[in-house]
């Protein structure tokens, strides 16, 4: 990034950590031998990505059998959600997930309903939450999977996942999975009583095409790649060995950083919304309650996309919606779901902080946000 | 064996006029397809009284041919084997010539221009079939051949060609002036820049861009569209052109009804004044009428009313899907339906007038003195220059 450009969407993917950057391009000037492999070189490489699978197991409080490593979280979600699904497939089933997930939940969830799974759509409060009243109701004998994501991408809402995990231990054999990518490196992350979670590296200054699922060693996944030996029979195809191995440093870096960086990024989020609601035609959208790495808020005289372009030729790097669904011309499904407007869900700009985000940096955006609003706001 | 064609024979006789028109008819076009080729470094390029070789230096004669294939003012063209006007090697050529095409039945036509050769042409159309009958499994067929080999015996040299392809046609962009073509992401403004092109009118394009209401995906869409049409001519100059204070001067001083129509007079205006700078004749529109609430006639009129220049409108009697039907056929169709917002679709009103008249419209642009908005605009012209685009960067 040209260093005249603020970046400020580290919820959408993170600059590698130099340290992460470094160690990886060492690793890629030496191996390219395939893990698996019975020679010497082989044999090493594996012993190192089973030490990041340790150490990774570890730092999560987790059996280093018990963590898989994929290609991100999108897959990670996909085998948990799916390798379930998949092996009910006659007697198909109940499953809960909730109207505000990423599209990598959401989708396997749409694909379930349609091979004949019946699918409960939590819905959500105006901050974003779901309801334990609600979630209560909906478990049923039958139901196999709940799926709830433990911090919304998009407003940061977090979901009370102790309430939940505790209630479906007492009250249901239902497996439950956590899509825990927003809250990796941010706010604690507990995996007792979780038995599947989904993790990325990119969100947390770690390399693209990295991701965990966590999965208690008992529950039967069906494999979605099917292949040789590989994570336990789980995931086949060789090895990402090295991209693997940057795993546990990635995630190390971040849980020591995770502190600081909650302070830092609640100091920047108080400072913004101190100055947004000094303007009147900016509605937040975040709760208070939220992770305050992430804010979002619309803009009742410009839409999104109008509202990005001016800030991206002044210098900011800003999302409307979930980067997934950026090139979509559709309202925010998250604000629509929390009972928002089409205008307010086609009008919101979501920023995302990491500990490299500024004061300075916050400042300028609030001044330019001001500048675009003035010159470009019309009625919508 | 793989046989490689060392020219491209290009035939413009057919279109060909007479006298001055006749020369500038065929220096238009050599340099036309030189710019359309200048992707190829290794070609060279030799004119004659009735023809244009291309000296192909081992570049690949099914690389060139699709970019040929699109420029005006061609009738048609063939890969050629140049050898020397000796019948044995003539013979040898045309075996190897059947040899390394496909099909099972071959037509020999020779034409000898050049009278001193000693074999007439039907000996030589007899010499060479012998040579290929008794040495592969290729028979004659007169009427439908998979192979229809012609040698043509001149005086320097003999040519040998296994096939004829079509040219477009039309005449050399160009020869007929200079237009300004009013260029949107949409599909109909393309299609009217081919068809100008084809009747040997240069065009350069003008596009109205209107950040932060249109985003940088959508001026791209523009310049790709310039740059698939450039084909024709070899490169467009695109003039895109800063609308946005403009615009929103519209939207604050007239009435919601009229904007569009004003905003449309306005973008005349601003072409009709960079058209006078840049040399062109007339502009160039993809009004179709009818088509939608701001090409009704009422609406032609009152936007018309702002230029003395001709405005041509290539597609204006054609219904959409026979504008499509070119789109496609001129690979612009995928590029004009990505949905990024031009700035016609910003300040849509609810009820656009369809009758507009000139006395209102004037009587609107009263309130403001857009003059000096117009001005800025063309002060702010960023004009780029858009060729085929070539992907040879390193990265990939």
């Amino acid at each position: 990034m040209q260093h005249n450009r603020v970046y400020l969407d580290y919820a959408s993917t993170t600059p590698v950590h130099p340290e992460i950057l470094k160690a990886y391009k060492g690793l890629l000037d030496v191996w390219f031998v395939n893990s698996e492999s019975l020679y010497q070189e082989g044999a090493q490489l594996h012993q190192l990505m089973e030490k990041s699978r340790a150490q990774t197991a570890s730092l999560l409080n987790v059996r280093p059998n018990e963590i898989i490593f994929t290609s991100g979280a999108s897959e990670a979600s996909s085998m948990a959600i799916k390798g379930v699904a998949f092996r009910h497939l006659e007697k198909k089933g109940h499953l809960i997930t909730t109207q505000v997930e990423h599209s990598s939940v959401t989708n396997c969830f749409k694909q379930l309903e349609e091979l004949g799974f019946e699918v409960t759509w939590l819905s959500v409060d105006k901050r974003g939450c779901i309801s334990m009243d609600e979630l209560k109701k909906s478990v049923r004998h039958d139901t196999l999977l709940v799926s709830i994501m433990m911090v919304n991408n998009e407003v940061g809402a977090i979901n009370p996942i102790n309430e939940i995990k505790a209630y479906l231990k007492n009250h249901s054999h239902a497996l439950l999975h956590v899509d825990c990518v927003q809250a990796l490196g941010k706010i604690p992350v507990d995996l007792k009583d979780i038995d599947m979670a989904s993790f990325s590296a990119h969100k947390i200054h770690g390399l693209k095409g990295s991701g965990v699922l966590f999965c208690r060693q008992h529950i039967d996944l069906m494999p979605l790649v099917c292949g040789g030996q590989q994570e336990f029979g789980r995931r086949g195809g060789t090895e990402n060995a090295l991209v693997n191995l940057m795993f546990a440093k990635t995630l190390r870096l971040a849980l020591e950083g995770q502190k600081n960086g909650y302070e830092h990024a609640k100091m920047l989020n108080e400072y913004c919304i101190e100055q947004l609601s000094k303007m009147p035609e900016i509605e937040l959208n975040s709760s208070s309650e939220g992770l305050p790495h992430i804010l979002n808020f619309s803009c009742s005289t410009m839409l999104s996309e109008v509202l990005m372009n001016a800030l991206n030729t002044r210098g900011f790097c800003v999302s409307a919606q979930s980067t997934c669904h950026s090139k979509s011309k559709a309202p925010s499904f998250v604000l629509k779901a929390m009972g928002y407007s089409d205008q307010r869900a086609l009008s919101s700009i979501r920023l995302s902080f990491s500990y490299e985000t500024t004061l300075k940096d916050v400042e300028s955006f609030i001044h330019t946000l001001k500048e675009c609003t003035q010159k470009y706001g019309t009625r919508l | 064996m793989e046989l490689v064609y060392d020219h491209i024979l290009v035939r413009y006789g057919e279109l060909s006029t007479k006298g001055k028109n006749r020369k500038d008819f065929i220096r238009r076009l050599t340099s036309n397809i030189k710019l359309a080729l200048s992707g190829f470094d290794q070609l060279t390029y030799e004119q004659t009284f009735d023809r244009i070789y291309i000296h192909l230096h081992g570049t690949p004669f099914d690389e060139v041919s699709p970019i040929l294939k699109e420029v005006f003012g061609i009738s048609s063209f063939s890969p050629t084997l140049k050898v020397e006007s000796d019948l044995n090697t003539i013979k040898e050529a045309a075996l190897m010539v059947a040899n390394s095409t496909n099909g099972h039945t071959f037509k020999m036509e020779t034409r000898r221009h050049d009278k001193k050769f000693p074999h007439r042409s039907d000996e030589i159309n007899r010499a060479c079939a012998g040579k290929i009958l008794a040495n592969t499994e290729w028979k004659v067929d007169v009427h439908h051949p998979d192979l229809h080999l012609r040698v043509e015996v001149r005086e320097k040299a003999t040519y040998i060609m296994p096939l004829v392809v079509q040219g477009a046609g039309g005449y050399p962009t160009g020869i007929g002036g200079k237009a300004m073509l009013l260029l949107s992401g949409g599909i109909d403004s393309p299609v009217a820049g081919y068809l100008t092109m084809k009747r040997g009118i240069e065009i350069e394009a003008v596009h109205f861009s209107s950040p932060p209401y249109t985003s940088d995906l959508a001026k791209g869409k523009v310049l790709d569209l310039a740059s698939q049409i450039s084909v024709y001519q070899g490169q467009i100059k695109v003039h895109v052109v800063p609308f946005t204070d403009l615009q929103l001067a519209i939207y604050k001083n007239c009435n919601e009804s009229y904007a569009i129509t004003i905003m449309r007079r306005m973008m005349v205006r601003i072409a009709d004044r960079l058209a006078q700078r840049r040399n062109c004749m007339a502009l160039v529109t993809g009004e179709s009428v009818g088509q939608v609430a701001s090409q009704t006639l009422n609406s032609m009129q009152t936007i018309n009313d702002v230029t003395t220049m001709p405005i041509l409108r290539p597609v204006v009697t054609y219904d959409k899907l026979e504008i499509i039907d070119v789109a496609k056929k001129i690979n612009t169709y995928e590029t004009s339906i990505l949905p990024y917002e031009d700035c016609c679709t910003i300040f849509t009103p609810k009820n656009p007038v369809t009758k507009p008249t000139i006395k209102r419209a004037v009587e609107m642009e009263s309130h403001f003195d857009f003059e000096p908005l117009i001005e800025e605009c063309l002060n702010n012209i960023e004009t780029v220059i858009m060729t085929v685009k070539k992907q040879e960067e390193d990265l990939f």
